[in-house]
């Protein structure tokens, strides 16, 4: 008796491994095919110089960073080519390497940065509680944001657009399309937000998913017929599965990315605001962009900054 | 404070509104499988005794969140997918929250001395009318507590759902951060719904164990 229940119990880790396992792989969209496997690793990262002797005059966070002698950054893990973890544990994409430039600007080593993953939910609170020193992760800056964070940036302009099927025209026309649709965004993200309140489909169409990928592995199992959400986010996943999927291009918003810094530290956002200010004229912007999200095919230029 | 719950009191009430229908939809389906089971488990047929065993032994031992990736991610590519999220979530709690239902059933058939089944079968009684007249009807007063536990535990479990297409109580903070309210506030205000629901289950619970007391 013991041991037919201690076979089960080993029967049922072993289904609960394989299951762990199949969670995993299948929201890395096209993981398995020959085109994806390139992208789903990280490659080599920008080589940035910590400047030095570097003081930001009357900043608390930044008076914490140097004696930590590290800086701690909250970023996305799921978001390929943007914020991206291979299987390795190496991070790559655009919000990383502004996060490393960000931290190279401040002094330290950006290979010494501790990265921390953290949900849209919870940035606010990782920002103010300290648990971050700042977060860059396709954070869109809004007033109401304003009131518990601050922003430096923006340092990239993202607009809402659909992921669809490759062989799928039928929503080439963009949002007034999307009728009749089933509609897969992050759960009560902006982008969802917006097909709600503007009924650009039936509330019965609309799917929810904690992240992005759950909504693209829903997508190729056509369970959905798009993905919506911010057009670099989206080309971040058309570039891992070029066969499978693309990207309609008729974005229908403005987001302005912004890198999240602790509310009352002034002096910390003008510093990371004049850190993105000398990437932009020295070329550094456009060089990150082309490693990363340039590699979807389509042209940027850094946006001018908000300084409030 | 306030105006965090009355600023967005649509979010919330349909979020505690969704979570209150998974949790009685799959409360129900729990209790009826659960007990199927638990019977299951003592009955005198070595095939119903294993098939219970091993349910029991594998679904009590996954992560709902396993269960719930299984039958989202795994079954959409095996055609087997539920209707919708909510019927799928209903499945994914239904089957997890049964094996815990199925023990406490075995559980409090074990408190009652094997004499009085034996009587039974002396009188001439079939199995099932063993367990349904002699032995389920005084099992129930030992399995109150037990089963309120596993009843709001899955009232708690049903924010699972949340990460699966299902937009109830577990997803306001997702939605409440997008429109840059206080985290914290939110978080208050979730807990205070969930409190508010589960009372009834303990005033449930007092009645239940009131009417089965030995007078």
């Amino acid at each position: 008796m013991r041991m037919r229940t201690l076979v089960a119990t080993f029967g049922a880790a072993a289904l609960a491994l394989t299951a762990a396992a199949c969670g995993k792989d299948e929201p890395s969209a096209g993981g398995g095919s020959t085109d994806g496997a390139a992208s789903d690793s990280c490659g080599e990262l920008h080589k940035f110089t910590a400047a030095t002797g570097v003081d930001v005059a009357g900043s608390t966070a930044f008076t914490k960073i140097k004696s930590a002698g590290k800086v701690t950054v909250g970023v996305k893990a799921d978001q390929p080519n943007l914020g991206y973890k291979d299987a390795d544990g190496k991070r790559c994409g655009f919000d990383i390497e502004v996060a490393r430039m960000v931290s190279a600007g401040l002094g330290l080593d950006p290979d010494k940065i501790e990265y921390k993953e953290i949900p849209s939910a919870n940035r606010e609170t990782a920002i103010a509680g300290g648990e971050i020193d700042y977060y860059v992760g396709t954070y869109s800056i809004t007033d109401k944001r304003k009131k518990q964070v601050s922003f430096a940036g923006p340092y990239f302009i993202a607009g809402q657009d659909l992921l669809v099927r490759k062989d799928d025209t039928s929503m080439d026309g963009g949002k007034t399309a999307l009728k009749g649709k089933k509609v897969c965004s992050a759960t009560g993200s902006t982008p969802i937000q917006r097909v709600k309140d503007e009924q650009l489909t039936e509330a019965s169409n609309i799917s929810e998913f904690k992240t992005y990928s759950e909504c693209v592995s829903q997508l190729l199992d056509k369970k959905v017929d798009t993905v919506t959400t911010d057009d670099a986010i989206l080309k971040g996943y058309a570039a891992t599965a070029p066969d499978e999927l693309r990207v309609v291009g008729k974005p229908f918003s403005t987001e302005k990315y912004g890198i999240g810094l602790p509310l009352a530290d002034k002096a910390l956002r003008e510093k990371v605001n004049s850190i993105l200010e000398t990437s932009a004229s020295d070329g550094t912007w456009k060089a990150i962009y082309g490693e990363t999200l340039g590699k979807s095919g389509s042209d940027s230029t850094p946006p001018p900054l908000e300084k409030y | 404070m306030f105006s965090v719950l009355t600023d967005n009191w649509p979010l919330f009430r349909d979020g505690f509104w969704l979570t209150i229908r998974l949790f009685v939809v799959s409360g129900v389906l729990s209790l009826i499988i659960g007990t199927a089971l638990g019977a299951f488990r003592v009955s005198p047929v070595p095939a119903l005794r294993g098939f219970g065993t091993g349910y029991v032994n594998i679904l009590r031992n996954t992560p709902l969140t396993l269960v719930f990736a299984f039958l989202f991610f795994g079954a959409a590519k095996m055609d087997l997918a539920l209707p919708n999220p909510f019927w799928t979530a209903v499945g994914a709690l239904t089957i997890y929250t049964s094996a815990f239902i199925c023990e406490v059933v075995r559980s409090g058939v074990n408190t009652i001395a094997p004499g009085q089944s034996e009587a039974a079968r002396a009188v001439g009684m079939s199995f099932v009318q063993v367990l349904t007249i002699v032995v389920l009807p005084q099992a129930f007063r030992a399995i109150i507590p037990p089963l309120m536990s596993v009843l709001i535990a899955l009232l708690k479990n049903t924010t699972i759902a949340a990460g699966f297409s299902v937009v109830e109580a577990g997803s306001i903070p997702a939605a409440m951060s997008e429109r840059g309210e206080n985290q914290l506030l939110t978080l208050v205000w979730i807990t205070i719904g969930f409190l508010i629901l589960i009372v009834p289950l303990i005033f449930l619970q007092r009645w239940a164990e009131r009417r089965t007391a030995v007078a």
